[in-house]
């Protein structure tokens, strides 16, 4: 009321205009409503467009739930047990240790779970912010983990010897994705410096092993490394195969990163090369601290998109002869007791895959968001 | 220099494993283990169950291997290779034997260099029709409607038969297996024709499986069997014979059952040879004497092994056919033991 109060200084002040408040906004404009006319039914073409949306949706989706979960079986022991016509998820249950481990024998699979969890907490540690010692942690991922991971899960030191032949299943898929992603960004980083280097030989090497590998399809190296590799070898030897499938994957995925990584560093402005320059760095100072941090931010999409695909092209190892996930699956549905369960072992297999390969996708898109400092539109 | 001797011993220390080999007995024997080729999967003939052990009619052979060499079925790696992987394999040695569906044929055996040692599975391109077609044989389906695989032996096989027989037929061509299935189980053709061991495999995935019927008459020759490596032939020995074994207990009457019996009262000479009660045959393969006896002890004679895993009692439901005994009118035939 303080704005009626003017007795005191005898001065007329004009009376304040105090606005009523605001009515809230039309019922049709807000909320649910709101936002299906804005979007929805924006006019009668968009709403057309929804209503047959709806009606497919009222189509695809009913069946689907009903296969999948209402009158599915989740219970169970063998094939007999499911009598309610819709998927088997039986299979699934009974299968899965074996989806997961492959061959590995039942009393060891404590250390491929220790392995790839130590991985994992480490992994999420690292890449979360603001926890202390993080720079120990990522060191200790990079050196002593995979020797760590490899003594755990191939065994020694009083763990017995399990051979590459029985990992399998997921474990397999999750180990040659991690090789091949821990190691095609580095070597894809080296060749990509190496491609725009100033020395002839080195540059030249760099592009022809880039250009080489590129040109060929990841299942013919993988093929090569199975039929042509054994004839250059003593007779009668016997060179891991999955060692073999690693080095192809590396070596392939490396190839596609240092394409990647060279757009980064091709859209860097010249003066940033200059500026460090100029600064008195030398090449690798300048690299390491100019460069390449602002040009491996710049391609961060670009990166996550190889990785998962490097994380799907792990299927194809089934060529080979490596029992990975897809290929654990499709030979248990070729045991005659349950025969005709493709669909839920493809289901299944979908939809692990769909929740790393989102999970890679939605930690690209936070990583991407935190470093987005400079070059705002 | 130095880099050199360093790169030698590195790659020396890399395949230690099998240089010096004597030979592929000696080295199964000093490995404590058999290494096996299977298939990738393929239903009543190698497939993983659900505790991880391989089963089926192929992984038999395997396991009737590895026990004639140890006495023990479950000395055995199966190593998985695809249709593209298994002849390397087997060449780089990187698996003692094979036993996956491989047709024997002239090239394998002479220009890949592969011995196969016996035919454990005749196969051959067959027919289904409904039942309620009421088709008895193969050369009742003049005019019929036929699925086939495009641009395969099969489609070939199925032009030359019918021509052959004056018989005329509607081919409905599809890429894949699964298309051909579904095709058949829609009633978008009368007769689903493929090799009759994956006829019985897809009959079991139709949705009603026992309306439907594989025709006796088979239209092609697929001899499956396992195979080695060309050369060792101490070791096609061992593989050929334990094969052998597990068709001449069928013949003998000999069963996983009454083994022991036979053993211990048998008159009959070629059972107690076999048995190695008489004789010393074991040995002269490089095994012991009772090897026979263990294998039919651990994985059952020929028709139990195919009653086990393809049988009619199995859900590949497959007849004997051709493949029974000579005695019973189909074609299994091994040499005497003696």
């Amino acid at each position: 009321m303080a704005t009626m109060d003017t007795s005191q200084s005898g001065r007329e002040t004009p009376a304040v205009h105090v606005p009523a408040p605001d009515l809230p906004p039309p019922a049709t404009e807000v909320g649910i409503i709101g936002w299906a006319r804005a979007n929805l039914f924006s006019n009668w073409w968009n709403s057309l467009l929804t209503l047959v949306g709806i009606y497919l949706f009222y189509l695809i989706l009913p069946p689907i739930l009903d296969w999948a979960i209402f009158s599915a079986d989740f219970v169970g022991e063998s094939r007999d047990d499911c009598t309610s016509g819709g998927a088997c998820w039986v299979f699934i249950s009974i299968r899965f240790d074996q989806f997961i481990y492959g061959f590995y024998p039942e009393a060891e699979r404590w250390r491929p779970t220790l392995a790839v969890g130590l991985g994992l907490l480490c992994l999420v540690y690292c890449l979360t912010d603001g926890v202390p010692f993080r720079k120990y942690v990522a060191m200790f991922l990079c050196l002593p983990f995979p020797i760590i991971a490899f003594f755990l899960l191939s065994g020694g030191f009083g763990l017995p010897h399990v051979e590459t032949p029985k990992w399998g299943g997921f474990l397999l898929t999750i180990v040659i994705a991690s090789v091949g992603i821990a190691s095609s960004l580095p070597i894809g980083i080296a060749l990509a410096l190496g491609r725009r280097s100033q020395m002839p030989v080195i540059r030249m090497i760099c592009i022809g092993f880039i250009e080489f590998v590129r040109a060929v399809p990841l299942i013919t190296v993988l093929f090569m490394s199975l039929v042509i590799l054994p004839l250059f070898l003593p007779p009668g030897s016997n060179f891991d195969q999955l060692l073999r499938a690693l080095i192809g994957v590396s070596l392939f995925s490396a190839a596609y990163m240092a394409e990647v990584v060279r757009g980064g560093l091709q859209a860097m402005p010249k003066g940033q090369y200059e500026a460090a320059q100029a600064l008195g760095m030398n090449y690798w100072t300048m690299m390491r601290l100019i460069i390449l941090p602002q040009a491996l931010k710049i391609v961060i999409p670009a990166i996550v998109s190889s990785f998962i695909g490097l994380f799907k092209d792990t299927t194809l190892v089934l060529i080979i002869g490596l029992v990975d996930l897809l290929a654990m699956i499709q030979l248990a549905v070729t045991d005659s007791k349950w025969i005709g369960l493709a669909t839920e072992g493809y289901a299944f297999c979908a939809i692990l895959f769909f929740i790393f390969c989102f999970g890679m996708s939605q930690y690209s898109m936070y990583l991407e968001r935190k470093l987005h400092t400079g070059h705002k539109r | 220099m130095r880099y050199t001797s360093l790169c030698a011993a590195g790659f020396a220390a890399m395949f230690v494993a099998g240089t010096a080999s004597a030979g592929t007995l000696d080295d199964v024997k000093a490995r404590g283990e058999l290494i096996c080729g299977v298939t990738t999967g393929l239903a009543g003939f190698a497939a993983p169950d659900d505790k991880g052990e391989w089963a089926g009619f192929d992984v038999d052979v395997c396991r009737a291997v590895a026990t004639g060499v140890f006495g023990d079925p479950k000395k055995v790696k199966f190593v998985p290779t695809t249709g593209k992987s298994r002849f390397p394999a087997l060449q780089s040695g990187e698996v003692d034997m094979l036993a996956r569906n491989t047709t024997w044929t002239f090239d394998r055996d002479v220009k890949l260099g592969f011995e196969f040692t016996g035919i454990n599975f005749y196969d051959g391109q067959g027919f289904m029709v409904r039942k309620d077609l009421g088709v008895k044989s193969a050369y009742e389906l003049d005019g019929a409607s036929v699925c086939v695989t495009t641009g395969s032996t099969t489609e070939l096989n199925l032009g030359d038969f019918f021509r052959a027989n004056n018989m005329s037929y509607t081919p409905v061509v599809y890429e894949k297996a699964d298309e051909i299935r579904t095709a058949y189980d829609a009633n978008r053709c009368d007769v689903y024709t493929t090799d009759r061991s994956g006829l019985a495999a897809q009959r079991s995935e139709l949705s009603n499986p026992d309306d439907h019927v594989v025709l006796p008459e088979v239209i092609s020759k697929e001899p499956l069997g396992p195979l080695v490596q060309h050369g060792d032939h101490q070791w096609g020995d061992v593989v050929r014979w334990s094969l052998n074994v597990m068709i001449i207990a069928e013949e003998l009457g000999v069963t996983s059952q009454n083994v022991d019996d036979m053993r211990a009262s048998s008159k009959n000479p070629e059972i107690r040879r076999l048995l190695g009660v008489e004789g010393e045959y074991g040995p002269r393969l490089g095994l012991a004497n009772d090897w026979a006896y263990n294998i039919i002890k651990t994985v059952g004679n020929y028709a139990e092994s195919y009653e086990r895993n393809v049988g009619p009692n199995t859900p590949i439901g497959l007849e004997r056919g051709v493949n029974a005994l000579w005695t019973d009118g189909g074609i299994l035939y091994a040499p005497p033991f003696r």
